[in-house]
């Protein structure tokens, strides 16, 4: 079985979707012959062809506005916004149009799209303002989409041609950090991993801890700088964030009775809350302690400066430390 | 004595486009039968029967106009929310539209979902549009770049008011047709009013179709009163869509003769003459005397035609009222597919 990066299962994902069907085409910008910024599309110009694989004028609401009509007349769209943070012109789009158009036409009318956005810090190049965000918090709030983020390669190629193939709009969130740090083994054969269960990364039974993305690849470690501490956490990759596997969590908190979420965008209102208020309302007799939430400061977005995005991102160390506390409660 | 050619007489306008009598009766049906559907609607709002109306009276000669040149079967509409003689033309019926306007469970466009002229079909391929005025020109762009790749032979006809092409979605729409020669129809249905926001604090130039040269293709400015040559417009847009030319901004001058929706008084902010001088350049009088002129509309036929309209009419609105409600349990259905 092949090993590869994140990105280049998300690359095959997509591959294998163009070959099977070809109602399956690709706009953005500079995915063409440029293959994309980070190289999600490369190659696919020369094999799909323009018109399969199309550069987009540099405007975001084009790209989901366009996809929609595309999706209203017999194709299946994947729409590549470059970083997560240039999403907010298409916003409208995303909300208003293509995540109620089966609603709003009393299911006369479908929305089959995937909007793939890289989102995320921490990179080597570091992003600053505006190439950094978390936008996971605005979307997973609206019912009509489907929210996805993958942590393992072999989850990005399953879950990313499961959203292909979905019939509603998925907004399909790669954390950039992830791209090429993670190597796994991805199967050549045609699976998917279908879009709302969560996965237990680690089984354990001291307090349950609640990710995604590279979040859960800092709870992981932290999980395993405490491990000979006596603490044995369990961590559980969230993977879709709407529809949210909530019986994955109530599961694992009645397991282990302590509960933490760890996420990087901005807490107040993160995606942390939507879990705490889950577990609060529907398990809290199995708590013994507060539910606790680590994630990214309350200021606008993450800075460029090595140590400002360091003191805005939680680490490791910083998780390791808040799951000795809670396991101490 | 010198025999010369039989004298003929000079083909009529309509003539000269290949319009039948037939044709033109047909125009004339939809554009009186639009304007009775919406006056009957304000009817019902004012009688308390309904809680909302908004009007497409004095667009309706522009809409049956380039709507008559298109292929009702083949081609799209994504249209906005003034323009609902368009969606008669396009297929949906009387019933259809009251059904919308009663918000009751048979209502195709959205179930009682949407407030009333938000309209949708897809047997008759109008895709739903929402409130935010001008992201439906991005939906027709992609349409038809489907069409395009998919070699279907479809035109897509979108609309707007001239307020919504100050919406950024309507640059990017009309960049997109223009880069890559889609086959599209950007109607522009321009009554000098954004509710109440006069032209002059819209756009700095006197006619939105001025801008289609700056992504590449023509825009063409018609009197939406003048039924043929928003025909003509629209047969010569559909001719260039088809041949793959691209896109045509057609924009309409065309006369609002309501106020914005039931809920807007128009006397606050337009000045009476300007209300008045409106109902002078209304497409269903002007239409009528040109049937009158040629020939093909007598007053026998006149009134036969009316008799039948007011039917049409009164049984849309007893049937629509005679519906059910929504099933409240339908509230949380199609959110998402459900096989």
């Amino acid at each position: 079985m092949p090993e590869m990066r994140l990105l280049d299962a998300i690359r095959l994902g997509m591959y294998e979707e163009m070959k099977r069907d070809e109602r399956v085409m690709i706009l953005g910008e500079d995915v063409g012959l440029k293959g994309g910024v980070f190289g999600a599309t490369d190659g696919f110009y020369a094999e799909f062809g323009e018109a399969r694989v199309l550069d987009t004028p540099l405007a975001e609401s084009l790209i989901v506005g366009a996809a929609v009509g595309m999706a209203a007349n017999g194709l299946i769209p994947i729409a590549e916004i470059q970083f997560s943070d240039f999403i907010y012109p298409a916003f409208n789009q995303i909300v208003s149009e293509a995540a109620r158009m089966r609603y709003r036409s009393n299911g006369g009318f479908g929305c089959p799209i995937t909007i793939r956005a890289p989102f995320g810090g921490g990179v080597e190049v570091h992003g600053g303002l505006y190439h950094s965000q978390s936008i996971e918090a605005f979307f997973a709030h609206v019912p009509g989409l489907k929210v996805v983020t993958p942590y393992t390669p072999y989850d990005a190629k399953g879950l990313l041609k499961a959203s292909i193939r979905d019939p509603d709009p998925v907004l399909f969130l790669e954390h950039k950090r992830l791209y090429r740090a993670i190597r796994g083994e991805v199967p050549d054969d045609d699976y998917i991993v279908p879009i709302g269960p969560a996965a237990v990364r680690r089984q354990g039974t001291t307090l349950s801890v609640f990710a995604y993305g590279q979040m859960l690849h800092e709870t992981l470690q932290a999980a395993g700088q405490v491990a000979g501490e006596g603490l044995d956490a369990e961590v559980v990759d969230l993977r879709t964030l709407r529809p949210l596997d909530t019986e994955t969590i109530l599961t694992s908190v009645r397991k282990t009775n302590k509960a933490m979420v760890v996420y990087e965008d901005n807490r107040f209102l993160g995606y942390g809350a939507e879990v705490s208020a889950l577990i609060a309302e529907e398990a809290f007799d199995a708590l013994d302690g507060p539910i606790v939430r680590v994630a990214g400061l309350d200021v606008p977005a993450v800075p460029y400066s090595d140590p400002l995005a360091g003191a805005f991102i939680p680490t490791a160390a910083k998780i390791a430390d808040a799951m000795r506390r809670l396991a101490a409660y | 004595m010198a025999i010369g050619k039989p004298k003929t007489a000079p083909p009529t306008r309509h003539e000269a486009l290949g319009l039948s009598a037939d044709h033109l009766l047909d125009m004339y049906y939809h554009i009186a039968l639009a304007r009775a559907i919406d006056e009957r609607m304000w009817v019902l709002q004012r009688a308390g029967m309904v809680p909302f109306v908004i009007s497409g009276q004095g667009h309706e000669g522009a809409q049956v106009g380039i709507m008559s040149a298109v292929d009702r079967e083949r081609d799209w509409l994504v249209p906005f929310y003034r323009d609902l003689a368009a969606c008669l033309v396009k297929g949906m019926s009387a019933r259809d539209l009251m059904l919308g306007l009663f918000a009751r469970q048979g209502d195709p466009s959205s179930g009682g979902r949407q407030m009333p002229a938000h309209w949708a079909h897809p047997k008759h391929k109008i895709l739903s549009t929402s409130s935010p005025v001008g992201t439906q020109y991005l939906h027709a762009v992609g349409i038809a770049y489907a069409a395009k790749l998919r070699k279907t032979r479809e035109v897509c006809v979108t609309s707007i008011g001239e307020g919504g092409t100050s919406q950024g979605d309507w640059h990017e729409a009309m960049n997109f047709g223009g880069v890559h020669k889609l086959p599209v129809i950007f109607m522009v249905e321009n009554n000098r009013y954004a509710i109440s926001v006069p032209i002059r604090l819209q756009m700095a130039v006197d006619d939105v179709a001025e801008r289609a040269a700056g992504y590449g293709f023509p825009g063409v400015v018609v009197d939406g009163s003048d039924v043929l040559a928003c025909y003509a417009a629209g047969a010569e847009a559909v001719r260039r869509a088809r041949a793959g030319e691209g896109p045509t901004l057609i924009e309409c001058k065309v006369e609002r003769l309501t106020a914005h929706s039931s809920e807007d008084r128009q006397e606050k902010y337009r000045p009476t003459d300007d209300i008045e001088a409106a109902r002078s350049k209304d497409a269903l009088v002007v239409f009528k005397h040109y049937l009158e002129q040629v020939g093909v509309l007598d007053e026998a036929r006149y009134t036969a035609l009316h008799e039948r309209i007011k039917a049409v009419v009164n049984d849309a609105t007893d049937y629509a009222e005679a519906q059910p409600w929504p099933d409240p349990a339908g509230v949380t259905r199609h959110v998402y597919f459900e096989g």
